[in-house]
């Protein structure tokens, strides 16, 4: 597109568009009047009262004007740029004016909202914003997109369900994975379960899943391998892995972190010791071997869980105590087991039905308090049992501990190579608890999996499909395009202070201790203008909101 | 919703429902009825003038029956897209009767009474389901008197209460309060009527209408020519005059007393957990509750909650750790119970009977407002979309899937995320639309490259 390419020496020709939106702004404020005085600021050519700037027809008339007027910069006064600018801005593009051109007042908003029912006033204060604006847009540039290259290839780490789950989708998309276990084997904590709650054997879904993984040829396993250092940014990442077979440095696109977490070993818990007193973990070794000989199992739920220290649920324990007390009773009916514990987190559909069922097969639940929590000692359980207000003694075979999921010892250092956050309790921090569960912050690196937080077998599968999507909108691009509004610092004026590097929270300012300047990477950097605000000698400048553009615009205040 | 709304590769067909489906994966035919809104999109800016001026009140559905919206309206403030719709089983002109007062307000001319449904046809490769649920209707459990009683409400109605744009304003005032101060507001309409037809009277003869009542009542009436004759009229008008006012005044007495709700109870797993209605759990709604009273201390430092939970399942992440600073900061405490029954004191406060299973007792405690946290159950209409799709439904109703594929239905392109698939909260539900995402782009790919090759 040929864009209109404005030298600063050119005098500005600006036009100004005052939307009524319907009654919206023109009920509440005189849209005539103030159009009437944008005529009258200096170098404003033109002027025109919309009903609807936003509809077709009043694009039209921007786009129209843009030519016949010869406009060089344009301002349009009407509602939100949250909402309107882009439109306004891609249409000045259209009409051959470069994008950035483009200024927005928002009277809507800020006049004829928050002064209804004060006509005058309104008018009065949308004219002055209007002076502000046409002021600012005089001195705005031209400034053309950033774009980059993108690398079709990702990095996954951690070969569990999670990890195996993203490479598959990520290779059915067509992309190239590189997968990264730490360990020997593929399957990560699935190869120490028994069976799922589908009722499958963990086993037999893995070998599938890894199966496949294997016999694709756009994913690359390496197995006993680690990653050593990361750099670069979205869509140009260069990773260095150390493998069985030496030191490889990659370049990728996008990275995935699916390291997952591990199970408390409860040592110094409710008497544990591994033979008499077992981890659930334990307990599903026991019974992929078939050896269970005990008549009576008593579970303790949340063992080292939901305590000073480690405050979270690890979510999944409770599933999986009621599905090993369910195949417990399947195999061994006339055993004896209990399960003690403090809240049953069998939520949705299928877990709460698992709990109707361990009922059904004559599981007992108990539920105790942590301030009154029970004690085992010579084989014997003693518990005070809320319901009945009694201290029961249940004599014991073995006792099962529930212990949560906790991350892995390694994940700081893992976080602190890829420059991603770690939450108080250690798992990964997502960009948003809410909205963006499997996106770090930091752009091009995902996360899936129990180290994200505790997740079931299904859930940790849903979530690496799921990040598959996130990375196929990014590479599926043709080339990274980002807006122009970043940050500069002037090379001649920067004296290397760093005031700036510690003021960015996107690092993406670095230090050339060569130059002795700070340097701005205008792919990581989001346009926030901490930077700007920091600098001391003013070398470090946010386009679009430079120190004479808004002195420009506060002045005309 | 925004950024729906502004993709580019997104086409919103708002007001819509799909009716048949035919093809298969990778190269499905989508038929889309779109309902007509009788609003032109291409028009409508959503500027809301139209809404100003319809004469035409309906229940606003949005806030749960609280308030009220008209006949043109948007579903709330920011829906995406912004144009408006109109009603067509209240606004007056589609039902027959004189108006268009909404035709001649609207500048952009995009009112069209005229429009009709109509039906595209869609190429699409994959479909995703994401038709969410709908909530239980808490007067099926006869003992929780829902509906009986008007501090019993449900979690989506305190929603409501506690948005600053919803009918409190955020304040959390009470149902039967609210009730009466409607009525005194019609009472008062009723009166300020009533005294300008004494208006006249009381001019005319130089007294007041109590004055007149008084002298006319102990008989020193001392009547003119003219009073004589407008005696009749005027007793007749007073005496219905009062019959506003007694009541009016006696209710302006009560409502003195209105505090806003400050002893909240909670009510867990109404229809959930609970064999004769839905048997599983829905996932999200302790974590609800937890928050509903975390905000309603936020607003009101006063305010004490209970909630009465079989368990409280905080699972997600930081989810124990709010519960836990909802009760150290926000005067909540939870109790673990299931709530047996609900009746009323003399005061409209709705009385909770529940065993303390901590002190092996039955009890009774009054609160200011009870709020029934409603089981996630599957949506109306469940059946009819898994028959229009040909896919299946699992035992509890919602549309089946396969562990190892959480997100296929059991037709090969047909996907389903969020509470389609089964209770969950937010964050489990836009993981999953991004699997979901993520499968219907291989079902498109795959496709593609058979045709390639």
């Amino acid at each position: 597109m040929n864009k209109k390419n404005v030298s600063l020496y050119e005098e500005p020709r600006i036009g100004v568009f005052v939307c009524d939106c319907g009654s919206n702004i023109a009920g509440h404020l005189d849209c005539a009047d103030v159009a009437e005085y944008a005529k009258t600021l200096p170098h404003v050519v033109y002027t025109k009262e919309n009903l609807y700037t936003c509809s077709e027809s009043g694009i039209g008339e921007i786009k129209k004007a843009i030519q016949e007027q010869n406009l060089n910069r344009v301002v349009v006064a009407s509602c939100s740029p949250r909402t309107h600018q882009p439109l306004f801005s891609s249409s000045c593009a259209e009409a051959g004016l470069n994008p950035y051109l483009f200024e927005m007042v928002n009277i809507r908003d800020q006049c004829s909202w928050v002064h209804m029912g004060k006509r005058a006033d309104a008018t009065q204060k949308a004219k002055e914003l209007i002076r502000m604006g046409v002021a600012k847009s005089a001195g705005l540039e031209p400034q053309e997109a950033i774009e980059s290259s993108l690398i079709r290839r990702i990095l996954v780490i951690g070969g569990g369900i999670a990890g195996l789950s993203a490479a598959q989708a990520l290779s059915d998309m067509g992309l190239e994975v590189i997968l990264v276990e730490k360990t020997p084997s593929l399957g990560g904590l699935l190869q120490q379960v028994n069976r799922l709650d589908t009722g499958k054997t963990a086993r037999e879904t893995l070998d599938e899943i890894i199966g496949d993984v294997r016999s694709r040829s756009n994913i690359t396993c390496h197995t006993s391998a680690t990653v050593q250092e990361t750099g670069g940014y979205i869509g140009n990442f260069n990773v260095k892995i150390d493998t069985e077979k030496g030191m490889l440095e990659e370049m990728v696109g996008c990275m995935v972190v699916a390291t997952g977490a591990v199970p408390l070993i409860p040592e110094g818990l409710f008497g544990y010791n591994g033979k008499t007193v077992i981890s659930l973990m334990e307990l599903e070794q026991k019974l992929a071997k078939n050896d269970l000989s005990a008549k009576r199992v008593v579970f303790i739920q949340c063992a080292g869980a939901r305590m000073a220290g480690r405050e979270y649920c690890s979510r999944i324990c409770c599933l999986i105590g009621v599905k090993n007390a369910m195949l417990i009773k399947e195999k061994y009916p006339l055993t004896d087991v209990r399960i003690l514990y403090r809240d049953m987190q069998m939520y949705g559909t299928y877990k709460e039905q698992m709990l109707w069922d361990a009922r059904g097969k004559g599981v007992r639940f108990d539920v105790y308090s942590p301030e009154n929590a029970p004690v085992v000692a010579d084989g014997k359980v003693k518990f005070f049992q809320t319901i009945t207000g009694k201290t029961l003694e249940l004599d014991t075979d073995l006792v099962v501990l529930s212990t949560p999921l906790v991350p892995r010892k390694d994940s700081a250092a893992l976080a602190n190579m890829m420059r991603v956050p770690t939450d108080q309790n250690g798992f990964f921090l997502e960009a948003h608890a809410k909205l963006r569960p499997l996106d770090f912050a930091a752009d091009g690196v995902f996360v899936c999996g129990s180290g994200r937080y505790p997740a079931t077998s299904t859930e940790a599968r849903t979530q690496g499909i799921g990040v598959a999507s996130r990375v196929a909108a990014i590479l599926f691009k043709e080339k990274l395009v980002k807006s122009a509004i970043v940050a500069e610092i002037n090379p001649e004026s920067c004296v290397g202070c760093k005031a700036c590097l510690t003021m960015c929270p996107y690092e993406a300012i670095t230090y050339d201790p060569g130059k002795r300047i700070c340097q701005v990477n205008e792919i990581l950097c989001k346009g926030c203008g901490n930077c700007a605000a920091t600098c001391p000698s003013h070398s470090a400048q946010l386009r679009g909101f430079k120190p004479d553009q808004l002195l420009a615009q506060i002045g005309a205040a | 919703m925004l950024d729906v709304g502004r993709h580019p590769n997104i086409k919103l067909l708002a007001y819509s429902e799909l009716e048949k489906l035919t093809g298969e994966a990778g190269n499905f035919t989508a038929t889309v009825r779109k309902k007509a809104r009788y609003v032109e999109e291409d028009k409508c800016t959503g500027c809301g003038a139209c809404r100003e001026v319809c004469p035409t009140p309906v229940i606003d559905l949005y806030n749960e029956g609280h308030a009220e919206r008209r006949a043109i309206y948007s579903w709330f403030a920011q829906g995406i897209p912004s144009t408006h719709t109109i009603d067509p089983d209240h606004c007056r002109v589609l039902t027959g009767k004189k108006c268009g007062i909404c035709q001649k307000k609207c500048q952009a001319g995009a009112i069209n009474f005229e429009q009709k449904d109509t039906i595209l046809e869609l190429p699409v490769g994959a479909v995703i389901l994401a038709t969410g649920y709908d909530v239980f209707d808490p007067s099926r459990i006869p003992e929780y008197r829902y509906k009986e009683i008007d501090n019993v409400v449900t979690a989506m109605e305190f929603e409501r209460f506690l948005s600053a744009s919803g009918p409190t304003e955020g304040h959390v005032y009470r149902p039967s309060d609210r009730k009466v101060k409607a009525e005194i507001a019609e009472l008062e309409n009723k009166v300020r009527k009533s005294l300008k037809g004494l208006e006249k009277f009381e001019k005319d003869h130089g007294m007041t209408s109590a004055e007149f009542y008084a002298a006319h009542q102990n008989g020193s009436l001392n009547p003119t020519e003219a009073l004589e004759k407008d005696r009749d009229k005027w007793l007749e008008r007073y005496s219905a005059h009062l019959e506003h006012e007694t009541p009016l005044l006696a209710l302006k007495e009560k409502a003195k007393g209105f505090k806003s709700a400050k002893k909240l109870a909670f009510i867990q797993c109404v229809g959930s957990r609970d064999l004769r209605f839905y048997p599983f759990c829905s996932g999200y709604c302790c974590m609800h509750a937890i928050k509903e009273s975390i905000i309603a201390h936020e607003h009101d430092n006063d305010t004490h909650s209970v909630i009465f939970g079989m368990d409280i399942r905080a699972v997600g992440k930081g989810f124990e750790e709010y519960k836990i600073r909802g009760g150290n900061n926000s005067n909540i405490v939870y109790k673990r119970s299931r709530v047996a029954e609900i009746t009323k004191d003399a005061d409209e406060r709705p009385v909770v009977i529940y065993e303390d299973t901590k002190e092996q007792k039955v009890k009774k405690e009054p609160f200011d407002l009870v709020i029934l946290a409603t089981a996630c159950g599957p949506v109306k209409g469940a059946g009819k979309i898994a028959e229009t799709l040909d896919i299946q439904m699992d035992r509890f109703g919602f549309f089946k899937t396969d562990p190892a594929n959480p997100l296929d239905t059991t037709r090969p392109g047909v996907f389903v995320c969020g509470c389609a698939h089964s209770p969950m909260d937010i964050p489990e539900s836009v993981a999953q639309a991004s699997s979901a995402a993520a499968r219907a782009v291989q079902a498109v790919m795959k496709k593609t490259d058979q045709k390639a090759s």
